[in-house]
């Protein structure tokens, strides 16, 4: 017996919270806004979903094994990233479009820098702005609410914000409708109420703290409040929701310090109004949390805690 | 200065909600025969090891001293059995460094020495000459020599004892059960230490979830006769890992915050385990020097957990057949508790005098996952009591910067375990730190 015991550093013991219970917390949060995207953009949109869910696990598993290195799919990560790429694009695009946005997600940006953890910019996100520039046309036609139940084809429409920056033609949904959806935009985006709730679900099981989505929401709020421009409208018609709590949130690209999410949160909210008053486009959200997501190193060696017991040894 | 006892405890940094099996806290303590044999190592507390004062084939008594040391930083050694000295050679300690150690052969009949009697104090210093001879160290698992404590260094003022019974490691019950089963011992050393220290106050921290123990000490504490001024209260603390360790503690009780390498007195305040002082009041009356311990045996290959109260230098081995043995085979045996015990590669150690727990885990229990990659999401800096980035720390151990880890204060990292408990990814952080303190230290700075 005295041959056969394990000798290992401590702990002994483990919370039991492991990245694949993580990661099926995100995909649970996510499932109330798919299926509002599939209620609310039709059959296509759960197409485009499933498209954009294998296109990530095959490029995940694909190239660990050209890589030679320990298969990775079952970290449930490459599932999340797949969600979060289909609800950043419109229902109308080109199913390929998606597979080509997968394959950036998760071969170039993220397995190219090493893998879960290491990539230094959001997956989902820098696909989607690699696929806005590739396909400009097709990523910003927007396909009205329901048309999937109207035989006449084409049925497309300017997005809130389009109408806010551009005085596109088109009517501005309601604020009822903004919440549950009603409206054009990206597939995952527009339901903010199944965001909200995947939100609280995300905070009370421990995987996300509410700091980056509420200073993120707060800053914009505030910001559109000074500039006299309609808050609720700020906050609930653009892709703010999804990015706040989903994509800014995203462990690898956010500070692990308290005081460094505040700063990102903050400068997110900033770089987002920036853009959507000042920039051509009519949203922002996806580089604002890129160009935080660049920052993060930085943002962290600045807001380092101080070690218990240090100050009073300095002074 | 008049000082205030806190109504309710100071905010502290971290820790992790542990979970508490504490399966052992309502068994009575079952006090066990002399083994055949006990070995008893020369290197049983912080500082300088001892040298043994017997030869082999001496008889020796219950309490009598066989090993000492001239060192300040030291704690002598009795024997813990009657019987006959027949080896003193090399043993393996937890730890897995070597040290002597003297071998007797139990006769069975725990004759005590005859030169057992209660100490004559007639002031401070004879008080702490007789917790130097007692071998009193800290019982808590550090095993800091007690006198070297009670000894307050010139200029400093110390106006606050904390006893600590917060027990926060999982399983362990030790301290837990000596408050219950000898709380008039404990009441009778606080007493005692607040006379010699003069101390204007006395919290005995005790963490919510031993509600007993609250309530038994209590009951003694508030007792007018003997605590006149009420400068002794219960203080109850929140069940939350490591509220128990020293710096975290005295936070928690006094909102002050020992500076980085500094210690407990440089604040004010003096820690002591709650089984240290009742051994101080059970030795001021009689004598008997420390040559038992209180050790809580569970975890899930133990038939029957229980606290067992042993005579030192007993093998572990001996302990498990007096409970009746294991249930499953030990797959992992530890001495102290999951989150900072020592994984043990026999159970033919013997217990040392600051051991208050043997775990014993099954195939199930033992195992652990591979590590995975670090996903940053966080949970062992929302975790770190010390606020350090344990991540960050575990890059600069692996990548052998030296400049990173004393930037980043690795040596401030008291080990606890909280961040490897927390981490998603199974990523053997405290192993890395400890790994990265090694670098620090052979490198030839020490902070």
């Amino acid at each position: 017996m005295a041959d056969k015991l394990i000798v290992s550093s401590s702990p002994h013991i483990k919370s039991g919270v492991t990245t694949r219970k993580i990661m099926l917390d995100v995909i649970i949060a996510l499932i109330p806004a798919a299926i509002a995207s599939v209620i609310i953009f039709g059959p296509k949109a759960l197409l485009i979903i499933a498209v954009s869910i294998a296109s990530c696990v095959a490029s995940e598993y694909i190239c660990r094994k050209v890589m030679k290195r320990e298969n990775t799919i079952s970290d449930l990560s490459a599932v999340v990233t797949g969600l979060l790429l289909a609800f950043n694009v419109p229902v109308g695009v080109n199913p390929f479009i998606v597979i080509f946005g997968g394959v950036v997600a998760i071969v170039v940006v993220k397995q190219m820098f090493g893998g879960i953890g290491q990539n230094f910019v959001n997956p989902a996100l820098t696909a989607r702005i690699i696929l806005m520039s590739s396909f400009p046309s097709q990523m910003s036609t927007w396909n009205a609410p329901f048309y999937y139940l109207n035989q006449t084809d084409a049925m497309t429409t300017a997005s809130p914000l389009g109408i806010l920056k551009t005085g596109a033609e088109g009517t501005m949904p309601n604020i009822l409708n903004m919440f549950v959806g009603v409206r054009a935009g990206c597939l995952g985006e527009t339901c903010a109420l199944a965001l909200i709730l995947g939100g609280i679900y995300l905070v009370v099981r421990k995987v996300i703290s509410p700091v980056i989505p509420l200073c993120y929401v707060g800053t914009v709020a505030v910001i559109s409040m000074i500039a006299g421009r309609d808050v609720i409208i700020e906050i609930l018609a653009g892709g703010l929701l999804l990015g706040a709590i989903f994509m800014a949130t995203d462990y690898a690209t956010s500070p692990i310090t308290f005081k460094g999410k505040i700063i990102y949160a903050v400068g997110a909210g900033i770089i987002t109004m920036l853009i959507r008053m000042f920039g051509s486009l009519p949203e922002g959200v996806s580089f604002s949390i890129i160009l935080m997501n660049i920052l993060v190193p930085h943002i962290e060696r600045l807001t380092r805690p101080l070690a218990f017991g240090k100050e009073r040894v300095k002074k | 200065m008049e000082l205030t006892f806190p109504t309710k405890p100071f905010k502290t940094h971290g820790g992790a909600d542990v979970p508490h099996r504490k399966n052992t806290a309502q068994i009575e303590s079952a006090v066990m025969p002399p083994p055949a044999q006990v070995v008893i190592p020369m290197q049983q507390h912080v500082g300088a090891p001892c040298t043994p004062i017997v030869k082999v084939g001496d008889s020796v008594l219950v309490g009598q001293k066989i090993a000492d040391s001239s060192a300040f930083i030291s704690a002598p050694i009795h024997s813990s059995v009657s019987g006959k000295v027949t080896k003193i050679q090399k043993v393996m300690l937890p730890a897995g460094q070597y040290t002597d150690a003297i071998v007797i052969d139990s006769d069975g009949e725990m004759t005590v020495s005859p030169d057992i009697k209660p100490p004559v104090i007639n002031s401070a210093d004879d008080f702490i000459n007789a917790v130097k001879e007692s071998g009193l160290v800290g019982l808590g698992g550090a095993g800091f020599p007690a006198y070297v404590k009670l000894k307050i260094p010139e200029g400093k003022n110390i106006d606050t004892l904390i006893v600590n019974v917060a027990e926060c490691e999982p399983y362990i019950t030790a301290d837990n059960r000596e408050a219950i089963e000898n709380s008039w011992a404990v009441l009778s050393g606080v007493y005692a230490v607040r006379d010699l220290l003069n101390l204007d106050r006395v919290i005995i921290a005790v963490e919510d979830n031993k509600p007993d123990v609250i309530k038994v000490l209590s009951k003694i504490a508030d007792n007018e006769k003997l605590d006149p001024k009420d400068i002794v209260r219960v203080f109850p603390l929140r069940a939350r890992y490591p509220q128990g360790a020293e710096k975290v503690l005295v936070k928690a009780c006094t909102d002050r915050e020992i500076p980085m390498g500094k210690l407990p007195a440089d604040v004010g305040c003096l820690v002591m385990n709650v089984t240290s002082i009742a051994f101080i009041a059970n030795y001021l009356k009689t004598g008997m020097p420390l040559v038992k311990k209180r050790v809580t045996i569970d975890g899930s290959a133990i038939k029957n957990p229980k606290n067992v109260i042993v005579p030192i230098g007993t093998k572990i081995s001996d302990i498990v057949e007096f409970l009746g043995g294991y249930k499953a085979e030990p797959k992992k045996i530890l001495m102290g508790g999951p989150m900072m015990g020592l994984a043990l590669v026999s159970d033919q150690l013997p217990v040392l005098k600051q051991n208050n727990g043997i775990l014993a885990f099954d195939e199930n229990e033992a195992r652990m996952s591979e590590p995975t990659a670090c996903i940053r999401c966080g949970r062992c800096v929302e975790g770190c009591p010390m606020n350090l980035i344990p991540t960050q720390l575990e890059q600069f151990s692996n990548s052998k910067d030296i400049e990173g880890l004393k930037e980043y204060d690795v040596m401030d990292c008291m080990e606890c375990g909280t961040c490897a408990f927390n981490c998603p990814a199974g990523r053997p952080l405290v192993q890395s730190i400890r790994l990265g303190k090694g670098l620090v230290k052979a490198a030839g700075g020490k902070k």
